[in-house]
């Protein structure tokens, strides 16, 4: 295998003496999509905005493409790393277009604005995430959907190395859940590398990529979906009962692998 | 993006504005005076008219303009670049304590009897301390935080209003208190070359530097964290646009008083006129800054037989207008 895109190296963070996690050892490869699952408050996010240099680690080192992320400044950083944030909080209306070329930012002089080839890239992104009939409207106006789609399409403007999602699907229904993920797929299918934690671990079995189960206190099971997500992994890292099933799919495309958690109420045997 | 003709307004009524506040006043002149005037400065034509005319049209009624349109100007530019830095609508020029910080600077000259330009350093002197103060404050982990900075300016601000009080206590309620009084209140009328010379280089200065960093006040306006992740090095952005109106609103309160509203009403003027970019919505509120404070300085002028004071009249104008502006706009952004 070639060398890895992002390695991760006895990664610890802690809020003052609250360690989140430590120990923590990941490479990512050029070209994979991969999952970061675990419960709520085990530090996924966390490690993701450390690996995306949004927070700085207190143990170990990132390094990207043999680069230490410490070394080098925001700017440098944010042309090899876009991050696609879960608390986006809309601040004026600005029209769709102009948000996307803030993408443009980290290759602008300090002083500068992007310019119409900047636009141009900006337009591409917003047509890859099939976004580009919305480009003139206040993106404050948006659906939760579209919004996270635009910003989406920000972070492919951005032209980095890898693309980082923060539950891209959080606080989206199922068909909104589908349309981003698709959007996702058709990136990694075009060659993207992107890291993306999800409260759910459904979607890591809807991604050919890695997955990787982080447990309260950092540690990693890193592999295969169908290695990660069983029923043993899921459960101990939850602490409820889960169950891994496989069903066929209505237009007999092959079997879907779904898991769901089970908690004491009847159920037939 | 913006239509022409609003770019061709945008630059044509402060000069028109400018050209009819030379020939309204107590002592009327006729609008073909005012341009033969102006013209004689340049062109060699006969010089048919009065030079008392020629005085109050170039001498006082000029730099008196002028001055009111640099600081509408300034403190507009600075109210947008601030409400789009703390993603906040209600946020104005005044909230990391300038204001305040120049008042007493004020008072303080007044007490000691300077005369206007001593003021006027002494005034813009405090009014840059107060911000440093405030920024120093606002300071944890290498890093300030917008809450940390709106928190500082309310203390710095509550500080600086006491201590400005304590000066109206001991000062002479005979001569020294109505004049700090009066100058507080806000006022033009001492407006000269010298205020001029004086104010108008940190305006210009802070106002350019403002313009510079338009897009990314834009890129700022996301939120800290989202600007970093695109490259934004933002404890340099922020520290750069709060110099920057600090320069502009230390001069503007140094020589004409506390002239309130302006900086919070006119960045949304400019947002209804052109949308919520910073890159067409600064050189907007520039020229509505200008034209605004120009006309309200007319009419604190000819209204009535003595001077209105400017901060009366902003504040009475401006106060029913963002009324009204809340209550259609429901508080939304736009």
């Amino acid at each position: 295998m070639n060398a890895p895109l992002i390695e991760v190296r006895d990664a610890g963070f802690s809020y003052g003496e609250h360690a989140i996690f430590r120990g923590v050892d990941l490479d990512v490869y050029s070209g994979e999509v991969l999952t970061i699952l675990g419960p709520n408050g085990c530090g996924k996010s966390t490690l993701l905005r450390c690996i995306g240099g949004a927070l700085a680690l207190d143990e170990g080192a990132v390094r990207i493409e043999n680069v230490d992320l410490s070394s080098i400044d925001v700017r440098a950083r944010a042309r090899k790393i876009a991050l696609l944030f879960q608390d986006h909080t809309p601040s004026f209306p600005y029209p769709v277009l102009d948000v996307v070329s803030m993408g443009r930012t980290p290759y602008l002089s300090a002083f500068g604005a992007p310019s119409s080839q900047d636009i141009a890239i900006a337009e591409e992104a917003l047509e890859q995430v099939g976004m580009r009939h919305l480009k003139n409207r206040p993106y404050t106006e948006l659906s939760g959907g579209e919004r996270q789609l635009v910003l989406l399409a920000r972070t492919l403007a951005q032209q980095p190395a890898v693309i980082l999602l923060d539950e891209p699907t959080a606080h989206l229904d199922f068909k909104n859940q589908v349309r981003s993920l698709q959007q996702i797929g058709a990136l990694a299918q075009r060659g993207a590398t992107m890291i993306m934690t999800t409260h759910d671990p459904n979607q890591a079995f809807l991604f050919p990529g890695r997955a990787a189960l982080m447990r309260p206190g950092g540690s990693l099971a890193v592999g295969a979906p169908s290695e990660v997500i069983t029923d043993e992994l899921l459960s101990a890292a939850y602490g409820i009962g889960v169950a891994v099933l496989s069903i066929e799919r209505r237009d007999n495309l092959g079997d879907l692998k779904v898991c769901t958690p089970w908690y004491n109420w009847p159920h037939k045997k | 993006m913006i239509k022409p003709r609003t770019v061709a307004l945008m630059i044509l009524l402060p000069l028109a504005t400018l050209y009819v506040s030379l020939f309204i006043g107590r002592f009327a002149v006729h609008p073909g005076e005012v341009a033969h005037i102006l013209l004689g400065q340049f062109l060699p034509i006969p010089h048919d008219w009065p030079r008392s005319v020629e005085t109050i049209v170039l001498q006082i009624r000029l730099p008196r303009a002028i001055l009111a349109m640099f600081v509408g100007a300034g403190l507009a530019i600075s109210g947008a670049a601030f409400q789009g830095m703390f993603r906040n609508p209600l946020v104005s020029t005044d909230i990391l304590g300038v204001t305040a910080a120049s008042g007493f600077g004020a008072a303080v000259a007044l007490l000691l009897s300077k005369n206007a330009i001593a003021l006027q350093v002494i005034a813009f002197a405090f009014g840059l301390a107060g911000v440093g103060l405030t920024y120093l404050l606002a300071r944890v982990y290498r890093a300030t935080p917008v809450l940390m900075l709106v928190l500082s300016g309310v203390v710095v601000a509550a500080f600086f209003s006491a201590l400005l009080s304590g000066a109206k206590y001991v000062a002479d309620p005979e001569s020294k208190l109505p004049a700090i009084t009066y100058w507080l209140l806000g006022s033009l009328n001492a407006a000269s070359v010298d205020s001029l010379k004086m104010a108008l280089p940190p305006i210009i200065a802070g106002s350019i530097g403002l313009l510079c960093m338009r897009w990314m006040i834009n890129v700022l306006s996301m939120g800290d964290e989202e600007a970093r992740s695109l490259g934004v090095r933002t404890e340099w952005l922020k520290g750069g646009i709060v110099v920057c109106t600090t320069l502009i609103t230390a001069a503007a309160v140094s020589v004409c008083g506390i002239v309130g509203w302006v900086g919070l009403v006119i960045p949304h003027v400019g947002r209804m006129l052109v949308g919520p970019d910073h890159r067409a919505l600064l050189p907007a509120t520039l020229s509505v800054g200008a034209t605004y404070l120009l006309c309200i300085d007319d009419i604190a002028r000819t209204a009535s037989a003595s001077e209105i004071p400017l901060g009366i009249l902003t504040a009475m104008i401006g106060a029913p207008f963002f009324a009204m502006l809340l209550r259609k706009t429901r508080g939304a952004w736009e």
